[in-house]
């Protein structure tokens, strides 16, 4: 588990010349200064980080992917399953009545963490996919008539874009989306233009570009799309794991994130919505726990948030995710940020310093801990098997947002991405694996 | 670890053989891999049965355009016979290194082109597939 003494001194930029001789390239005039950027939360907390790969240490680099997990949520869940488990909600029985505790307790835990007002708004979903794709089914169908606008956004995730066209085919509404700009970032004139002269129903963006890191000027956007009487639903997936969230203060309408990035497992995401707009829309999938009463001729639904959650759920996870929210919450939010916005500097700086490297997106104050790039005219799937024969594990490819990669007109970049457990010293091993690419292919 | 970067298939790419298109082909197919967007165009002419003169263009990584240009050599007055009947291990071979699980598709994109130009559209099950599907 996460020591105080230990939390307390990372995110910090300390320049130690005795670790930058080790970790910085031997041409660099400036070795004696290079940063070392020490891992946020103590290494030894997740064990896969022991590993090596063909022969090096892993350095993963693909946590906007999925992040690793801290022995306080494998163990959460190993001991729960080994000393609670029973189903939930079921069984007047010691054992279901633990676990249904526990889930609950998980349930509050997870919906205090993004300050929401109540539990009773926070419905457990697989992912922010299928959270999504809860409220392009459920509200959309209540909701949307022919001609009726959704305002997306360029940089969208497919799965922040799909559930909505799906929508839009179901009922005949029409979909737009904000353009994005040479730099990365959302053009918030055209923005406000398309809010004029659409007036959509709901406007859906995400928190950050999973692609470029791009940090979305949240309270702007959902504040003039207020003003349009549009809802806003964010997509949480990059932000809940690297952010402060605050549902309330961002004054948005629907929160959807998933758990295996924010150092949780897999299986288990969260959607948040407003009491009012939950109990108005109908449910999502039907079958057991959701329902009130059944009866041949129909059925009555049960109360937030169990009406949106049929069958049996991920119980363990759940269990799984409100352990990976402790520890996030020990380690602090602002400082999980400033950590990565440290890197993220970093890392800018050093990448820079490779010819032939092309960086995307906005610059480091206004960005998370995503780099993408290419280099040279390497294909980056070649430039992903390459850094791994290096331990390096990066992403390579569309990124899920094929309309972005359009945009940016490129077929496919290489990603890095940062967590509360990487380091400079990653970082340095990234540029090196990268300046034996150049190598390799005589760029 | 084996080196699947090697010059051989480094020169390929970066000198490409056979790389074009032909004015009006007897066979034309062209494919993309879905996971990294690598894209292959095959241009085929055939007389008596063989394979007279043959063009490749596409993007894509190393190995997908390393193969296809290898591939165009091969095939070269080969006959239609011949074409249909190469596997995925005769592509392995003619790479001559270890490709790991996650580059086989780029490996065998252009064998997937050149069978959809001499077999009609793709139906839904090729070769490797057929091998990763397999229930032993
Ligand atoms: C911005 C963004 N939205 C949505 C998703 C989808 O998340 P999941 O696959 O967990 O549903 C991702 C994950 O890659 C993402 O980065």
């Amino acid at each position: 588990m996460l020591d105080a003494t230990e939390a307390t001194h990372a995110a910090q930029v300390t320049d130690t010349s005795d670790t930058a001789a080790t970790t910085a390239r031997s041409d660099r005039a400036d070795d004696a200064s290079a940063p070392t950027i020490a891992s946020l939360a103590p290494r030894a907390d997740f064990p896969i980080l022991a590993r090596e790969i063909n022969g090096k240490p892993l350095a993963f680099l693909d946590s906007a992917a999925s992040a690793q997990k801290p022995a306080a949520v494998l163990d959460a869940m190993n001991h729960f399953a080994r000393t609670s488990y029973a189903n939930i909600h079921r069984g007047a029985y010691t054992l279901s009545e633990e676990a249904t505790r526990a889930y609950e307790r998980a349930r509050k835990n997870v919906a205090k963490f993004i300050n929401a007002r109540s539990a009773r708004e926070l419905i457990f979903t697989r992912n922010t996919t299928e959270s999504i794709n809860l409220v392009a089914r459920t509200w959309a169908e209540a909701n949307l008539r022919p001609g009726d606008a959704l305002l997306l956004t360029e940089m969208e995730h497919h799965s922040n874009i799909v559930p909505w066209q799906l929508a839009a085919q179901r009922v005949g509404a029409e979909v737009f989306y904000t353009p994005v700009t040479d730099e990365g970032e959302l053009d918030l004139a055209a923005y406000e233009a398309l809010l004029e002269r659409h007036t959509p129903k709901l406007v859906a963006v995400t928190q950050m570009s999973n692609v470029l890191g791009t940090l979305t000027p949240l309270p702007e956007l959902i504040a003039k799309a207020h003003a349009v009487g549009a809802l806003v639903l964010v997509d949480g997936a990059q932000g809940a794991p690297h952010l402060p969230v605050d549902v309330r203060a961002l004054d948005c309408d629907f929160y959807a994130f998933s758990g295996h990035k924010m150092l949780g497992p897999s299986g288990i995401g969260a959607l948040w919505g407003r009491a009012e707009l939950l109990e108005a829309m109908p449910p999502f999938m039907g079958g057991g726990d959701m329902i009130r009463e059944v009866t041949l001729a129909g059925a009555t639904w049960n109360d937030l948030p169990w009406k949106f959650e049929a069958g049996t759920p991920a119980i363990v996870e759940a269990v799984g995710l409100g352990a990976a929210v402790d520890y996030l919450r020990q380690l602090g939010m602002e400082r999980v940020h400033a950590h990565e916005q440290a890197l993220t500097t970093y890392a800018l700086e050093r990448l820079r310093a490779i010819p032939g490297l092309t960086i995307y997106g906005p610059p480091a104050e206004r960005r998370g801990g995503v780099i993408s790039f290419t280099l040279g005219d390497i294909h980056a799937h070649d430039l992903a098997t390459l850094l791994d024969r290096e331990g390096v594990a990066v992403r390579a490819g569309h990124h899920c947002a094929q309309p972005l990669m359009e945009r940016l007109q490129v077929a496919a970049t290489a990603r890095a991405s940062f967590y509360v457990y990487t380091t400079s010293a990653e970082v340095d091993t990234l540029a090196e694996a990268l300046e034996r690419a150049r190598a390799i292919f005589a760029l | 670890m084996d080196d699947i970067y090697r010059q051989y298939i480094l020169d390929h790419f970066r000198e490409p053989h056979n790389h074009g298109t032909l004015e009006h082909p007897t066979l034309h197919a062209s494919d993309t891999n879905p996971l990294c967007g690598d894209r292959i165009e095959l241009d085929l002419n055939v007389s008596d049965d063989r394979v007279s003169e043959v063009r490749f263009s596409g993007r894509g990584c190393a190995i997908s355009q390393a193969t296809a240009s290898m591939l165009t050599e091969r095939i070269e007055g080969a006959t239609l016979e011949e074409l249909r009947a190469l596997t995925p291990a005769d592509i392995f071979e003619m790479l001559g290194v270890e490709v790991g699980p996650a580059r086989q598709r780029c490996a065998l994109l252009s064998l997937r082109v050149l069978h959809q130009g001499i077999q009609g559209p793709y139906t839904g099950r090729w070769s490797d597939d057929d091998e990763d599907d397999a229930i032993e």
